[in-house]
């Protein structure tokens, strides 16, 4: 029986959330519902551990779906990039959903738990299944499993809005995946296979073609939007400001990582660096986006009154950051991007679950109802100041040892390099300010009234979980420095 | 001893945090939290000094905590410069603390348990840096004590107080971020380590260019030495209550960053380099401007805390002009400024905080005849100022003699010039204060009675202006520490 469970462990990572969903569905009894969604998703947590485990004793994993070989059947690949986000992605759902059972309590109507969680599992299985494919039709099925759970998520949020928001991703997000649909016909036009691999065995002879150079084309902007890279963000400051708490900080530290893992599969793993960077005038592009993308996003979060909205505009600047690096094109450059995507998940998840403590007191997240909270909430306002100086990159935190590697690669490349740093260091400042004005409001600011109105115990564990880790990982880098190292050397060799 | 000499280190610096701990635990009871504060302050002093025998023999204590990025340590070693630092710290600790007490409470100040934890953090983050064995466990620290410091600023919670805690803490993490964390990601990507080492840490062979624009990113990285035109960040500080000045001007703040300004100096570019730098050139002479401007602009002002704070930016250039001298008498000099300023300034802020409590004055026209009332204040005042305009018998004599010393040493005969007008100007702009204090007439609408400052008041005031007596005629020990510094540099 074991040995059945671990000879199928990479399709048990997908299945276990995706054959739970409609499980939860049909139960529609609340508390089992959210059981068997957490359940669920700390298990595919276990198999991402122990797949990470494989991958980084034994190297690449192949795992064919129901005994079709490559190229005919669908494969799955775990190399380490994406062993490294399966554990990140499914890490962060479990201590989302132990979040998530007191949170929806007051942001959503009781008869829609269990459709809830069911959602909420789908989405998440869309995201693993992106990670952990080597068939690029396959990725496109998941992105759309995800991308439309994602929809109904935001949804749910209680202001009106939400649905506008809702209505706004969804119209970008099939844009998004239609050009993503559209780029991957062409190569299939052109080469005939949808694997992965084989697609990169046999594109270098199609190279020089204007379908290829239109499907690049295509693929690349259909996942900036769902990544989110400036200017294509518009979508993501309403749908993460107006959707239920624990959407939020789910969506923010997993879907647009996934995303820009998408990204990086195509560019290197199927295009190849050469293709890409030397043949296409992608470095420019994407360097000139993402240190736009700095420092718009950090400038609009200062001046959003809505403190879920100034973390949104944060994050659009922390996708900058991952993509200069990405766009470095060296191992120093991409492990510090990869790295930066995992700190940066812990960080903001941190965050956006020290605002749903908040909204859980308040019902909003304004600025206005931080006042006093140092005194009132003092527990989550710390973790909120924790994950706060992680997003400045203050030493000892996660964000501080992003900012040390993406600064370190930049010094390799001259002026270029320069104006990256300048960037990242003026990011940071900017920082200081939007994280600032709700520390000074929190403790300096008289509350509205003195009585004590701490957060419940089940929504301060994950947070504080997640506030450790943004500790942890700023002093004991072996994990993630590791990891991501090890993956982008691989992506750098060539070979998926 | 219990712990290893190795252990001690980190045990020191943890000892405040623990009694911040402490300080919360018992915030409800104000006696048994300021004897807690005053306990730890004590321990923590002995502590500090039962290393001074072993560092005067030359021996060096060493402890790493952890690993954060390969080849790059979070650890402590302990070495001269540290030690004198450490001990300053320590001790004036427990006087302002004595003075708080008194302070606070004669001030009827709110939210005391948190100024005291604040307080004790900001102590342990001080001793940490002072003991830190590479520019990342210094970086560290120097932005823990940033932060734990800012609480302490914005205190009062007014429009005013807040206005000036930003300004404080935009400017220290301005500087810090923009420059000093890229010139220290540039220093390693240049030497390979880090790691504070006797002689400096470059290759012979490092072009002078980039040595040069490290120099220059480093000195004004460390915004808390205020060179100007970094300095704004001190008088806006001044809105915090004045055991929090005496924190910032004279314990830790403004001293960690000269401290870390001299640790590069001596330790990572080393004296060797440092004189074939350019660089050094320029920022010898910026450092020399910023002494005379900021004297300048001190006896322009009429508020006594801002004429202090500007006084401060002075005397830190000071310290700035000896490390950059590269000479013996420079570097020794500057050591020795570290330590006498630190009693004299924190003197003339004890007795700026007295007469605020006392009579609810801050500005020095107001204060004429006051010497008749408050004998004591106005006394330890007088003796304050002799030892920032460095005149006998107070401490400062010998830092400033060292000082002049270096300049001609180097042949600065300009920057000589610089040191005597600025001393003229010190003499200007604080010994008026005493004498009319003494001499000056009444003024007509003074209050019927005013009585001296409440006694703890009194006694961090006797403390500190005594200890610039003392060590006027015994800076044996301090002198010793200094020269090992230079041993260190050459």
């Amino acid at each position: 029986m074991m040995e059945v469970v671990l000879a199928n462990l990479p399709a048990l990572q997908v299945l276990l959330p995706l054959l739970t969903a409609p499980i939860c569905f049909l139960v529609r009894k609340n508390g089992i519902a959210w059981l068997l969604a957490f359940v669920a998703t700390l298990g595919s947590f276990v198999v991402a551990i122990n797949l990470f485990e494989q991958v980084s004793n034994e190297g690449v994993l192949s795992y064919t779906m129901g005994g079709w070989e490559p190229p005919w059947g669908i494969e799955y690949r775990i190399d380490e990039l994406s062993a490294f986000v399966l554990m990140l992605v499914s890490g962060i759902a479990t201590v989302t959903l132990a979040f998530a059972r007191k949170s929806i309590a007051k942001e959503i109507a009781p008869q829609s738990f269990a459709l809830f969680y069911t959602a909420l599992l789908l989405c998440l299985a869309g995201l693993l299944g992106i990670t952990i494919t080597g068939d690029a039709f396959n990725l496109f099925v998941f992105l759309e499993i995800s991308s439309l759970s994602s929809y109904i998520l935001i949804s749910f949020g209680k202001d009106n809005r939400a649905l506008t928001a809702s209505f706004q991703y969804l119209i970008m997000g099939t844009i998004g995946a239609t050009m993503l649909l559209i780029g991957i016909g062409f190569l299939y036009m052109m080469t005939g296979t949808l694997n992965m691999a084989d697609l990169a065995a046999r594109l270098p002879e199609v190279m020089d073609t204007n379908t290829v150079r239109a499907a690049f084309a295509f693929i690349i902007v259909g996942l900036s939007i769902k990544l989110a890279l400036f200017p294509l963000h518009i979508w993501l400051p309403n749908a993460y400001g107006y959707a239920p708490s624990t959407v939020t900080v789910f969506l923010a530290a997993t879907s647009t990582k996934v995303a820009l893992y998408a990204l990086l599969r195509f560019i290197f793993t199927i295009f190849g660096v050469e293709f890409a960077f030397g043949e296409m005038p992608l470095q420019f592009i994407l360097i000139f986006l993402s240190v736009l993308a700095v420092f718009s996003g950090s400038l609009t979060a200062i001046f959003q009154t809505n403190i879920k909205h100034v973390l949104a505009y944060s994050s659009i600047a922390q996708i900058g950051y991952m993509m200069i690096g990405v766009a470095l094109i060296s191992v120093a450059g991409l492990s510090a991007g990869i790295l930066h995507m995992f700190n940066h998940a812990i960080m903001k998840g941190c965050l956006f679950m020290a605002l749903g403590c908040v909204y859980y007191r308040h019902g909003s997240a304004r600025i206005e109802d931080f006042k006093g909270l140092g005194k009132t909430m003092p527990l989550t306002m710390a973790a909120f100041v924790v994950g706060g100086l992680g997003l400045i990159g203050m030493p000892l935190t996660a964000g501080f040892i992003s900012k040390w590697y993406l600064v370190m690669a930049a010094l390799e490349h001259g002026l270029a390099g320069a104006v990256i740093i300048f960037s990242v260091l003026a990011g940071s400042l900017l920082a200081v300010a939007y994280i600032w004005r709700v520390v000074e409001a929190a403790y300096f600011q008289a509350p509205g009234n003195d009585e004590k109105v701490e957060a419940p115990m089940a929504l301060l564990i994950p947070t504080w979980a997640l506030a450790l880790a943004t500790i942890y990982f700023g002093i004991d880098t072996q994990l993630s420095v590791g990891a991501a190292t090890q993956a982008a050397e691989s992506l750098m060799g060539g070979t998926p | 001893m219990i712990l290893s000499p190795e252990l001690m280190m980190p045990a020191t610096a943890l000892l405040p945090v623990l009694g911040a701990l402490l300080i919360a635990i018992t915030g409800r009871f104000p006696n048994i939290r300021e004897g807690v504060t005053l306990l730890t302050g004590v321990a923590t002093f002995l502590m500090v000094l039962q290393f001074l025998p072993g560092v005067l023999n030359g021996e060096v204590y060493e402890y790493t905590f952890a690993e954060p990025v390969p080849g790059i340590t979070l650890a402590f070693s302990l070495e001269p410069l540290g030690m004198l630092f450490a001990l300053i710290a320590s001790f004036l600790w427990i006087v302002t603390s004595v003075y708080a007490i008194g302070y606070m409470r004669g001030a009827n100040e709110q939210n005391q348990t948190r100024f005291y934890i604040c307080f004790a953090l900001a102590i342990a983050f001080t001793l940490a840096l002072a003991f830190s064995a590479n520019l990342l466990t210094l970086f560290v620290f120097y932005e823990m004590l940033t932060l734990s410091t800012y609480p302490l600023v914005a205190h009062k919670g007014t429009d005013e107080a807040r206005k000036g805690a930003r300004v404080y803490l935009g400017i220290l993490l301005t500087t810090s971020i923009a420059f000093f964390l890229p010139a220290i990601i540039w220093t390693y990507s240049v030497a390979g380590t880090l790691d504070f080492q006797v002689g400096g840490v470059f290759p012979d062979d490092v072009n002078p260019l980039v040595a040069g624009a490290l120099l220059l990113l480093f000195f004004y990285g460390a915004g808390k030495a205020a060179l100007m035109p970094f300095h704004r960040w001190l008088p806006s500080a001044m809105v915090a209550p004045t055991p929090v000045s005496a924190l910032l001007h004279a314990v830790a703040v403004v001293k960690a960053g000269v401290f870390t300004l001299l640790k590069i100096a001596v330790y990572i570019f080393g004296a060797d380099l440092l004189l074939d730098l350019d660089a050094r050139e320029i920022l010898l002479y910026i450092a020399g401007a910023s002494i005379l401007l900021a004297s300048l602009v001190a006896m322009t002002k009429d508020n006594l805390k801002a004429r202090l704070a500007y006084s401060t930016v002075s005397q830190l250039g000071y310290v700035t002009l000896g490390a950059l001298l590269a000479t013996q008498a420079g570097i020794e000099g500057s050591a020795m400024q570290i330590a006498t300023h630190a009693f004299g300034k924190i003197t003339l802020f004890f007795c700026a905080g007295a007469i605020y409590v006392a009579t609810a004055k801050t500005e020095i026209s107001d204060m004429k005849g006051l010497g008749r009332a408050m004998p004591i204040t106005m006394l330890a005042f007088f003796i304050g100022s002799l030892s920032i305009i460095g005149l006998p018998p107070a401490a400062g004599t010998w830092s400033k003699w060292y000082l002049m010393l270096g300049t001609l040493e180097a042949g600065y005969l300009v920057l000589m010039g610089a040191l005597m007008i600025s001393s003229l100007l010190n003499i200007a702009y604080l010994l008026p204060i005493p004498v009319q204090g003494f001499f000056g007439g009444e003024n007509k609408d003074q209050p019927v009675e005013i009585k001296e400052a409440p006694w703890p008041c009194l006694v961090g005031i006797g403390i500190t202006a005594i200890g610039c007596l003392v060590l006027f005629i015994c800076p044996e020990k301090l002198y010793e520490l200094a020269a090992l510094l230079y041993e260190g540099a050459s």
